[in-house]
């Protein structure tokens, strides 16, 4: 997809100014937030799951060689194939060949963010193969040409009156000219259209949230039945997924699966957790004829061995983002690219560049709720200082801020110096300010000022008080 | 003052938003540590902690100006901070900052290992209980973030002000969350800095508390200059101030009366 986080502080800006994005965001802390504290306060063994899991999956990414190829022996064995992929053409290709080989029009897709990081939607379409979103969130943002603002609640930035509109407007030529209001209603509206898009599809591609070595099994879990429906119906069946998705055992997809919904939605667990192993048996009732996993690496194994390879352990639970204050304000799009919040600020310049995305791991308080809430202890906040440092010693970040810092750090290392410049520098603001004691203006701090007031200094610095006081007392 | 075989020598870190800006609430820490028994050294090679570089990425100056710290506060028993932040840096980022250079790591690890938030070391080291101080007031407490993640100050500062005579505390709604301070963060990304410290002061506002009290001076200046910007009647303390029964100082961003 496009990348656009060159324009983050635009974006931020717009985000801001939006008052359907503001009243849709602030929604996230009571909504995700408030029943994940609830759900954890359930579970006394969560801080305990969540270092079996980092354990897990620490695990399987240092013997990930081992546990791909184990995964893909047990897919063959049940009749399955595997295309390993190293970019996002390869892997787009890999789809195309399997949709022409089954001859395909329509294709219906289990959400996946993998497959936004390919933009495949795109290249299905221009290449006359028609592909339908199936989870709600997804159908509507690919109603409205956009892209997720959110990993697990894509269409989170529009207001029900938006999506009433797009309905209006989009399903007219199914006959359905009626405009509904009603959430309820509209999920009606939505369900029936994308039933004849179901049986329609001649192919289904999903994600998957795991990847199961022992069994050959993918996993993806959905609040809506969608991924089910999809896998399950057409005649082929594709997963696409990234090679780090992998776990060694269904038992450790289990305890996996006891922290993803607790952490994304506050839900102990998600409504429909789907295990797909390889195409139908001649016993089987229902089940595609064909079952193919498409494993991409598009850098992600770069990653390993470097100080950046705990991203590698990321569930896609979205609980950062719903904890993160930047991203509740400024949304999802501001971003630039598939991931937001802050697994997108220590993700993304990885992905798509740190020229790129420079501004994401700086827009950044490094407040820590990040790290806090992540169920896999992500060091969020450290690998956005990683960025931070690159930025700086690859000259990305800005002269004048380079400068400032030098500057500063020049004083700070001088004590002599900097009690002179900080005693001038406290006395002039007191002057400034006057009696009023703050000052609602200051040329060189507009950054301040532009929003507060900035609070005056007392006077002389702690230092020459506490010399003063030291030589009055001697 | 003489040290008595019990008392505890303290090395007292200013940090630099307090040396500049509120020198009140040092001497507030000392007022605090002196009456728990301790003896106060200000080591006068100290300017500040190293976050502004830190935060920026300019790991250089970080490591310089983290070596004079860890100089300048060589062989005291205790270095305390009244500030979450600045006391997080030193203890939880230095050795971070060292770890691939294992002389300076020891030394690190060492001031790690005996470096505190001012709160935190009056309740947890010292035990102690602030002399008898009153204040009929209300008062909502800020958790900064580095002191409730980092340094984890969360119980301690209310169990003290607690002990203040008259004084009701009122727990503002989301006071975990971000004031949208963040050092130079708050100048590069001033809309957004805006915006948290908008919902912030909206929660503390809320609450109708006569006074706002927390434990460090870079969220306190911001949330003062927004509520003075909204012209919210609240008057914005350091804990330390508070416990230290010096309150008829002016609040940050207060004119004279």
């Amino acid at each position: 997809m496009q990348v656009t986080s060159r324009h983050f502080k635009d974006g931020a800006h717009e985000a801001l100014q939006d008052k359907d994005i503001q009243t849709a965001f602030s929604k996230v802390k009571t909504g995700f937030s408030v029943a994940r504290a609830a759900r954890v306060e359930e579970l006394p063994e969560f801080e305990d799951l969540r270092d079996t899991a980092v354990d897990i999956k620490n695990h399987v990414i240092e013997n990930l060689d081992y546990y791909l190829e184990y995964f893909e022996d047990q897919v063959l064995l049940q009749g399955g194939k595997v295309h390993w992929c190293n970019s996002y053409a390869e892997a787009r290709d890999a789809v195309l060949k399997i949709c022409r080989d089954a001859d395909a029009k329509t294709v219906t897709k289990g959400k996946s963010m993998i497959t936004e990081e390919m933009a495949l939607n795109d290249f299905l379409s221009e290449n006359n193969i028609e592909p339908i979103e199936t989870d709600l969130g997804e159908y509507i943002i690919q109603l409205a040409h956009e892209y997720p603002s959110h990993i697990i609640a894509p269409a989170l930035h529009k207001t029900k009156e938006q999506v009433s509109d797009l309905f209006h407007v989009k399903h007219q030529e199914y006959g359905l000219t009626e405009r509904q209001t009603d959430p309820q209603a509209l999920v009606n509206e939505a369900r029936s259209v994308l039933r004849e898009k179901y049986v329609a599809a001649d192919v289904g591609i999903t994600g998957a949230n795991f990847l199961i070595a022992e069994t050959g099994s993918t996993v993806i879990v959905t609040n809506e039945g969608n991924g089910d429906l999809t896998q399950s119906l057409p005649k082929t069946h594709i997963a696409v997924a990234s090679i780090e998705k992998i776990v060694p055992t269904l038992e450790d997809a289990s305890t996996l699966m006891r922290l993803l919904a607790r952490s994304a939605t506050g839900q102990e667990m998600s409504v429909y957790t789907t295990f797909s192993t390889g195409p139908k048996r001649k016993d089987d009732i229902d089940g595609p004829a064909n079952f193919h996993v498409i494993l991409l690496d598009s850098g992600r194994s770069e990653l390993i061995g470097t100080d950046k390879q705990d991203l590698l352990r990321c569930l896609k639970c979205g609980a950062c983002m719903n904890h993160c204050p930047v991203y509740q304000a400024v949304g999802g799009h501001s971003y630039g690219w598939v991931y937001p919040g802050p697994i997108g600020a220590a993700l993304n310049p990885q992905m798509v560049g740190l020229e790129e995305a420079r501004h994401l791991p700086n827009a950044s308080t490094f407040c820590g709720r990040c790290e806090e809430v992540c169920p896999v202890r992500i060091p969020l906040p450290k690998i956005m200082r990683h960025w931070r440092e690159k930025s700086f010693e690859t000259q990305v970040t800005p002269k004048p801020e380079r400068w400032g810092i030098g500057l500063w750090a020049f004083f700070a290392k001088r004590p002599a110096l900097y009690r002179l410049v900080t005693r001038c520098g406290a006395m002039a603001l007191r002057l400034l300010a006057g009696k009023k004691g703050r000052l609602k203006s200051l040329p060189m701090m507009k950054g301040w000022t532009s929003v507060r007031d900035l609070p005056a200094p007392q006077g002389k610095t702690f230092m020459d008080q506490w010399k003063q006081q030291k030589r009055g007392n001697s | 003052m003489s040290e008595t075989p019990e008392s505890k020598t303290v090395a007292l870190f200013v940090t630099c938003l307090v040396d500049i800006n509120r020198p009140s609430v040092a001497f507030a820490a000392i007022k605090l540590l002196e009456q728990a028994g301790c003896t106060i050294v200000v080591p006068d090679t100290q300017t500040c902690c190293g976050q502004p570089a830190y935060n920026s990425g300019d790991k250089k100056s970080t490591k310089a100006i983290a070596a004079a710290v860890i100089e300048a506060f060589k062989g005291f028993q205790y270095v305390v901070a009244p500030s979450g932040s600045c006391a997080g840096m030193i203890s939880k980022h230095y050795p971070e900052l060292f770890a691939d250079d294992p002389t300076m790591l020891v030394a690190a690890e060492e001031l790690a290992g005996r470096t505190y938030e001012l709160v935190a070391f009056l309740s947890d080291v010292l035990n102690h209980q602030p002399a008898a101080t009153a204040l009929d007031a209300s008062l909502t407490y800020h958790d900064s973030c580095s002191s409730l993640r980092e340094m984890k100050v969360r119980d301690q500062p209310r169990a003290l002000l607690a002990s203040v005579d008259g004084l009701e505390i009122r727990e503002a709604e989301d006071r975990e969350a971000c004031c949208g301070f963040g050092g130079t963060f708050c100048i590069k990304y001033s809309e957004i800095s805006g915006s948290m410290v908008d919902k912030k002061v909206d929660n503390i506002a809320a609450t109708k508390a006569d006074i706002l009290a927390a434990g460090d001076l870079g969220c306190l200046m911001n949330i003062a200059g927004r509520l003075q910007r909204r012209d919210e009647d609240m008057k914005v303390l350091h804990v330390a101030e508070v416990l230290a029964g010096m309150t008829d100082v002016p609040g940050l961003g207060e004119g004279e009366r």
